[in-house]
């Protein structure tokens, strides 16, 4: 199969720091706000460069989204930044009405995403937010899988214009995609090619995905592995070409079963080729405190989780 | 237009408009929009400077949110008789595939309208957002807001009048209707505000009040006074006293009249106590 290198563990919230502050030298209408993460949100290198062009609103989400809304009334293309339970449903009803609703062409950027937030726990670990904001009609979601996808996708939904949601992490994980990959919303990637099982994997289960896939390669299983980095708009060509080839397929996601991708791809099968589908994802539970790689174990989100899953759908074939 | 006897004029029609609009569809909400007519009449008719059309950015011009977005009826009737959109379209008030929704949106493209309102306590971190654009853009016109008195009980308003004052958003007016009326009863009895002048005072606010908020001499002489203490470093609120259901002897000052459409009867008695001045639609 084809081989993927870890050219140094790095954070996905600094990929969206690194790619804010690119965004700052390259396009003076984009904006950032902080509701007291800056830290967190790796933002400080854009507020430098960019003093007046960035916004720390205090401990206040639901006025940084309003904020946010009323800045795109003048041109301007604001980012705002928390961790992702405040990004969200925290929030909801301030995004559904004064951005969603109202076609504001806000970046919702969201880090510490999912269980590996790790040792705060589950007040923190949300794992609903992509059901929440796939719902949202207009909005795009998007959850890049790494440190150099991320700044990419940072940077591309600038010049994309309407709401987006953008979903990171806080662990350092493996970085691994092409420094230099164009990130195009909407258009899944393909990791490796394969025959018996399809792994859909977003976010930081890509890599576990692609550890999967070579895990099954040596138990004589050929894996096709695809990197949804936006769950909305949904690449269904690519999910239907896919698993019209091998049969079958496994979804894989730091989320809750009900309202994450996987749902959306078994919708997409339903519609068009009904195909068995096993689900790596959390069982409708919250988190808990732990460092992120024992979360994970518990939680069965990683490699093992996915051959596990793999062997057993294609049982089903 | 600055004489005070055609503003009543255009106020009567608006009233008219108001009562017009939410008799037709049996729904909407007459008490809070009458109570504000003159208000938003004299924002729209004298002191707003506005570009003719619309452009959602609204870059050289000032700009007005609504955040008590269920007073619809008197924001169409205003904008429409500003010049917006066509006066007959008024006669689409809720009804199915109309550019004016329930609440108002900027979902169908109606001409005035730069963010849905309705869910309340939202419109002035918008207004703050808009005033940092101005700021940002090198334009030194207003951004005004209008918010209900009972909709400060959610508590976006208090981040937002926190920041406000915390970062001199010196361009911005908003102005409070302060009604003392609610949908569950008078604000009052359903959860007191406690004295909202020195609330916003003590958040650091430019703060004055319009004793009577249905008088167009007091209104015109406030919105100039407080445009006259922009810019100074510190947000402007204006505590405007009104009188739900300003203008309909019936509906004058009960809450009774928040949600509820007058029926055939009571709208002739309405309409005879506000009688035809610009041409109905």
């Amino acid at each position: 199969m084809k081989k993927y290198t870890d050219t140094g563990k790095n954070d996905t919230r600094s990929g969206f720091g690194a790619g804010l502050t690119e965004l700052g030298r390259t396009n003076p209408n984009v904006v950032a706000l902080c509701a007291d993460l800056v830290g967190s949100l790796k933002m400080q290198d854009f507020i430098d460069e960019n003093p007046e062009r960035f916004f720390q609103v205090g401990i206040a989400e639901a006025n940084m989204m309003g904020i946010a809304a009323g800045l795109t009334i003048g041109g301007k293309i604001p980012f705002t930044g928390t961790f992702a339970n405040f990004s969200t449903g925290r929030v909801y009803d301030q995004i559904r009405q004064s951005i969603a609703y109202s076609g504001k062409n806000v970046k919702i950027c969201a880090s510490h995403a999912g269980l590996t937030l790790g040792e705060d726990g589950a007040t923190h670990q949300i794992l609903e937010d992509i059901g929440l904001m796939k719902m949202l009609p207009g909005m795009t979601v998007i959850n890049p899988c790494d440190y150099n996808q991320t700044k990419a996708a940072t940077i591309a939904i600038a010049e994309y214009d309407g709401p987006v949601y953008l979903r990171f992490g806080r662990p350092k994980v493996a970085n691994f995609t092409p420094a230099d990959q164009k990130f195009e919303i909407g258009k899944a990637i393909l990791l490796n090619e394969g025959k018996d099982v399809t792994i859909i994997a977003t976010g930081h289960l890509v890599w576990e995905a692609l550890q999967a896939a070579e895990q099954l390669e040596e138990k004589g299983i050929s894996a096709e592995v695809i990197n949804i980095h936006t769950i909305k708009p949904l690449d269904e060509a690519a999910i239907l070409a896919s698993v019209g080839k091998t049969g079958c397929v496994v979804t894989a996601e730091e989320h809750n079963i009900l309202g994450g991708l996987g749902e959306s791809v078994a919708r997409t099968l339903t519609h068009n080729h009904p195909a068995p589908q096993e689900f790596v994802a959390t069982m409708d539970t919250f988190g808990e405190s732990g460092t992120p790689e024992q979360l994970m174990e518990k939680y069965g989100l990683n490699a093992a989780a996915i051959v596990k899953a793999s062997e057993k759908v294609i049982k089903r074939k | 237009m600055s004489d005070t006897q055609q503003l009543q004029d255009f106020v009567t029609q608006v009233r008219r408009d108001i009562v017009r609009q939410v008799h037709k569809v049996n729904s909407g909400h007459p008490g809070g929009s009458l109570g504000c007519a003159e208000f938003l009449s004299v924002l729209y008719q004298e002191v707003m400077h506005r570009k003719e059309g619309f452009d959602m950015d609204g870059i050289d011009e000032d700009l007005f949110f609504l955040s008590n977005g269920h007073i619809s009826p008197v924001f169409y009737s205003v904008l429409a008789r500003s010049g917006y959109f066509p006066v007959e379209e008024l006669n689409t008030f809720r009804l199915i595939d109309s550019r004016l929704q329930g609440h108002p949106t900027t979902h169908e493209g109606l001409p005035g309208v730069r963010i849905a309102s309705g869910s309340l306590g939202q419109g002035l971190s918008v207004a703050l957002g808009a005033a940092n654009a101005k700021k940002l853009n090198g334009d030194s016109h207003l951004v005004y807001s209008l918010h209900g008195d009972g909709e400060l009980q959610e508590g976006q308003n208090w981040e937002a009048i926190m920041y406000a004052a915390a970062k001199k958003i010196d361009n911005l007016i908003s102005t409070v209707d302060r009604n003392y009326q609610q949908i569950d009863g008078c604000t009052d009895d359903v959860l007191p505000m406690g004295n909202l002048v020195e609330k916003f005072k003590a958040f650091g606010w430019e703060v004055l009040e319009i004793e009577k908020g249905n008088d167009i001499d007091q209104i015109r002489e406030g919105l100039n006074k407080a445009k006259s203490l922009t810019g100074k470093g510190k947000p402007v609120a204006i505590m405007l006293n009104t009188e739900m259901g300003h203008g309909v002897d019936f509906m004058m000052g009960s809450h009774k009249w928040h949600g509820v459409a007058p029926n055939d009867e009571q709208l002739e008695k309405a309409l005879a106590q506000n009688p035809e001045t610009l041409g109905d639609y």
